[in-house]
């Protein structure tokens, strides 16, 4: 056991559905003392002693006082909070306080519908906790912006947590993690945490060149090789300074991993020293530069974060637009704003009726061996037939019945 | 005392405070009619102009019938914003009276000034319902004699059985005459209507109006009305009526409450209750206000008018009557200002008496007459009985209101709720104490699953091709278990510090002391 060990820390916070632990060493003799205080005491408070208790036994650690204020923490907070103070106590964990890692939910998969992409804070077990419930394409939990310095090291034993963890939080969403920039203090450890937990995607912030992009990829592959990780974790890049827009796609190609590039507009209007507007223009285009980066790679585009939930018609119209110019999907901050950009991604009634009609067309034309196709007086040529059938495969994948539309 | 198996198993007393009680039998057991109603008695009015002012509470104090052990009833108008209880309260003790029953509609936290009137034995016990800190004092067994809890129509049927006799009725009016004609639709502290006190009014010994807002004679409308009326005292403020709005009554931003809302009105869609004339109860609590929202916009996708909404009038409501998807609300409080406007300047918005609304001992109520009933709960069990009352450590912090009544009327009571609150679990074996009977329970709708009690066949058959999240209240408890882990039985003490009377006047469940 490690020789240097503080005599006091702590992890945590006791906020709804989450727990405040702090460490105290003890002189040779103490023992192991756990004390609970728990908004949930009369229900839990013997199970949260027995937990944390164990745990400390596990671990060999002899003389130590731990004090829990909770206040509904699942367990999986719990060991999150207990396994990050230990360890900055100095003690040393060799795995995960969890037990029996679950990876039935790792599955990245290129082919995704990405029309609503929702951050969550990464540090807030609350709001993650039902996550999955709102059917959001994927889910964000964020190392990065929404987690203050002093939290990030706390922040990466939560979101491990929750990965691997035997309840699925997260429901049938896609899964993924933003980290750090590796160019700051915090990314590297971002990433030895949280790959071997086996995100789908990992949301890369701030890239500006295709280096960027390789070097991450170089530790992602080997922590895959070391931990023996059957599939390739994918990548998304995310834009945010004039630097890599105008560098968008060699970021876009510089990874086979990569399955969409993102857009940030906060940061991208404060680099470029102006104020972000309701209605975008500063940024329109930069995102249509991204736009084209990302369909020249071969892979998607997804808008920036629509930031005011209250106003429902702008993040209607935002959406309207982002899709009028390419993309693919939009960066959500609170639930209730998944349902309207679904419906704004789906295909409208009168879109499926054509292409409905197109495809019967070249069916018909097919059996009666014509070359040439019609419908009605137009000529259908190839890139029709081909919007047709992608508009049918958009609206089998969202789940609409084809003959009558309905988007939940 | 002798303790007796009620029809659902729980052991209730066969008295309480020297009063004998009967166990609970089912949901319409009692079902007789032709029992004379206990009546106040006959005054006398002479004809010339009568002058029932009189300036102050000391100098009303006075004049009224004051005694130990006497009952004093109040309305829940004001809600959080009431300065009347505990201001009579305080006179009463200082005058040295003691033993006092206290018979409110409800309690809010500012009244937990009346805590130490409690401890010390000037209120004996509250007849009626409690929240927050007044509930834990009683769960802490602070009060001398045992409480009772009662719906808003089960409170009308202990007054008109005599099971509750109310000796002075003090009742706050925003506007009232000096013939003692009141409303809460007028003057400062307008607060909606004064239907909670108009059974008072009819059957005390001594109804007394208190206005901070004396008007010309007559005063119109009148909720309450002069010939009930002894006394009409005026003091400078009966309450704030900004605080009508608290916790319950704000429109939810919880994504999860709003997504349990959007799964209700979805279940409502599917079982074919979306059309119109639509009927429902607009009860408190962030859920129901966003159910609402979720209704309304349901009826106006398909073009279709609610007839009624029943309730606590609030803004969302009063959005629907204006746009014309809703063509009444009968309503016996508001939850916000907006509601307070709008049924005084709307002829289609309409204040409704615990009688009319509730009562099941009369010649109908309007709860039974309803469509859709969506009402919180602190826990559901098994067999989908449901508590309001008490947490599941067994503190009593809630009241009943008119949950047990909706539940008995609607033609479809949804419960909606999450599945489990912090790490507490919503779904229990057994509930801590029993509000409602599992009978009048239909669907129980959380953010993990939604559970039809299996004795609506006709619902489950109509759902059976939804893409909702249904399954059996088994599964769901064992899900939200896993998640939760299983919590640890609480042990409360043998001593009943309440007990939960059906709206027949039966005794439903005990509330026991809570250890500390």
């Amino acid at each position: 056991m490690s020789v240097n060990i503080l005599d006091r820390v702590a992890a945590g916070k006791a906020d709804k559905s989450d727990v405040l632990i702090v460490c105290h060493k003890k002189e040779a003799g103490h023992g192991v003392k756990v004390t609970v205080k728990s908004s949930v005491r009369a229900f839990f408070g013997k199970h949260i002693e027995s937990l944390v208790a164990r745990k400390i036994n596990e671990l060999q650690i002899t003389d130590i006082l731990v004090e829990v204020d909770d206040n509904g923490a699942l367990d999986f907070a719990i060991l999150a909070r207990l396994e990050a103070a230990l360890i900055k106590m100095g003690h040393n964990v060799t795995k995960p306080l969890l037990d029996d890692a679950c990876f039935d939910h790792f599955n990245p998969d290129f082919s995704r519908l990405r029309r609503s992409r929702l951050y969550i804070p990464g540090n807030n077990p609350d709001l993650i906790i039902n996550a999955g419930l709102f059917g959001a394409d994927s889910l964000i939990l964020d190392l990065e912006d929404s987690v203050a310095p002093e939290q990030k090291f706390d922040t990466r034993f939560m979101i491990r947590n929750i990965l691997t963890c035997k309840n699925n939080f997260l429901g049938a969403s896609e899964r993924i993690v933003r980290i750090n920039p590796l160019s700051c203090e915090y990314g590297l450890a971002d990433l030895e945490m949280i790959v071997p937990a086996r995100p789908d995607i990992i949301l890369i912030p701030k890239c500006e060149t295709a280096d960027d992009i390789i070097k991450i990829e170089k530790i992602v592959a080997k922590l895959e090789q070391s931990h023996g990780i059957p599939k390739q974790i994918l990548f998304m890049p995310l834009i945010e300074t004039a630097r890599g827009v105008i560098n968008a796609y060699k970021i876009a190609t510089a990874s086979k991993r990569s399955v969409a590039l993102c857009f940030g507009a906060e940061d991208f209007t404060r680099d470029i020293g102006c104020e972000r507007t309701r209605d975008g223009k500063e940024t329109f285009s930069a995102r249509c530069s991204i736009v084209y980066a990302a369909k020249a790679a071969g892979i998607e585009a997804i808008d920036t974060v629509f930031s005011d939930i209250e106003d429902s018609e702008g993040l209607r119209k935002s959406t309207v637009e982002a899709q009028s110019i390419g993309f693919c999907g939009k960066g959500l901050i609170h639930p209730g704003q998944i349902r309207i950009v679904h419906e704004v991604f789906a295909p409208t009634t009168e879109q499926i009726q054509y292409a409905n009609r197109v495809m019967q067309a070249i069916e018909d034309a097919k059996s009666r061996g014509l070359g040439v196709i019609a419908l009605g007086s137009k000529m259908i040529d190839a890139p029709v037939v081909e919007r047709a059938r992608k508009t049918l495969e958009l609206a089998a994948k969202m789940g609409i019945d084809t003959a009558k539309k309905e988007v939940r | 005392m002798e303790m007796i198996k009620n029809a659902l198993g729980r052991m209730v007393p066969s008295e309480i405070n020297g009063r004998p009680v009967k166990p609970y039998a089912g949901a319409f057991a009692d079902m007789v009619s032709g029992k004379r109603k206990a009546a106040p008695p006959i005054p006398r009015c002479f004809p010339g102009r009568v002058n029932k002012v009189i300036n102050g509470l000391d100098a009303a104090l006075d004049k009224l019938p004051l005694r130990d052990g006497m009952c004093i009833s109040f309305h829940h108008h004001l809600r959080n914003g009431d300065y009347l209880v505990n201001a009579v309260v305080e006179k009463l003790a200082q005058r040295g009276f003691k033993d006092i029953v206290l018979a409110p509609t409800a309690l809010f936290p500012v009244h937990d000034k009346l805590i130490p009137y409690i401890e010390s034995g000037v209120i004996s016990h509250v007849e009626g319902s409690m929240n927050g800190d007044v509930g834990r004092a009683c769960s802490l067994g602070k009060m001398k004699r045992t409480a009772t809890l009662r719906s808003h129509g089960g409170r009308v049927r202990a007054i008109q059985d005599g099971d509750l006799h109310i000796d002075i009725a003090f009742i706050g009016a925003s506007a009232a005459d000096c013939y003692g004609n009141a409303n809460g639709v007028l003057g400062k502290s307008a607060c909606g209507p004064l239907s909670y006190s108009n059974v008072d009014s009819l059957y005390a010994d001594c109804s007394v109006v208190i206005t901070d807002n004396l008007v010309p004679f007559p005063c119109i409308p009148w909720s309450i009305q002069g010939g009930n009326i002894n006394y009409v005292v005026t003091v400078d403020s009966i309450g704030d009526p900004a605080q009508i709005v608290s916790g319950t009554t704000k429109l939810t931003k919880s994504p999860t409450q709003l997504l349990i809302a959007e799964y209700a009105a979805r279940f409502v869609d599917e079982i074919g209750y979306i059309r119109e004339g639509l009927s429902f109860q607009a009860g408190a609590g962030g859920i129901s206000l966003a159910f609402n929202v979720y209704l309304a916009e349901m009826m106006k996708k398909k073009g279709f008018t609610a007839s009624f909404a029943h309730g606590g009038g609030n803004t969302v409501l009063v959005k629907m009557l204006e746009e014309g998807a809703l063509k009444y609300i009968c309503e016996g409080q508001c939850f916000d200002l907006d509601a307070v406007r709008s049924l005084r300047e709307n002829d289609n918005h309409v204040e409704s008496t615990l009688s009319i609304s509730y009562n099941y001992h009369a010649k109908g109520c309007i709860a039974h007459m309803l469509d859709i009933g969506v009402l919180g709960a602190t826990e559901i069990d098994l067999n989908f009985n449901v508590n309001v009352n008490t947490h599941s450590d067994g503190l009593l912090l809630h009241g009943t209101g008119g949950f047990p009544d909706v539940a008995a009327g609607s033609d479809v009571t949804i419960i909606t709720a999450p599945s489990f609150r912090k790490r507490i679990p919503i779904i229990r074996e057994n509930v801590t104490t029993v509000t409602c009977p599992g009978e009048l329970i239909d669907v129980v709708v959380t953010e993990r699953g939604i559970c039809i009690n299996p004795k609506r066949q006709d619902l489950i058959d109509k759902t059976k091709n939804s893409k909702l999240p249904i399954m059996s209240i088994d599964q769901l408890m064992d899900e939200v278990y896993k998640i939760t882990g299983v919590p640890e039985k609480v042990e409360l003490d043998d001593k009943i510090v309440a007990v939960m009377e059906w709206r027949d006047g039966s005794m439903l469940d005990v509330i026991r002391k809570v250890k500390t």
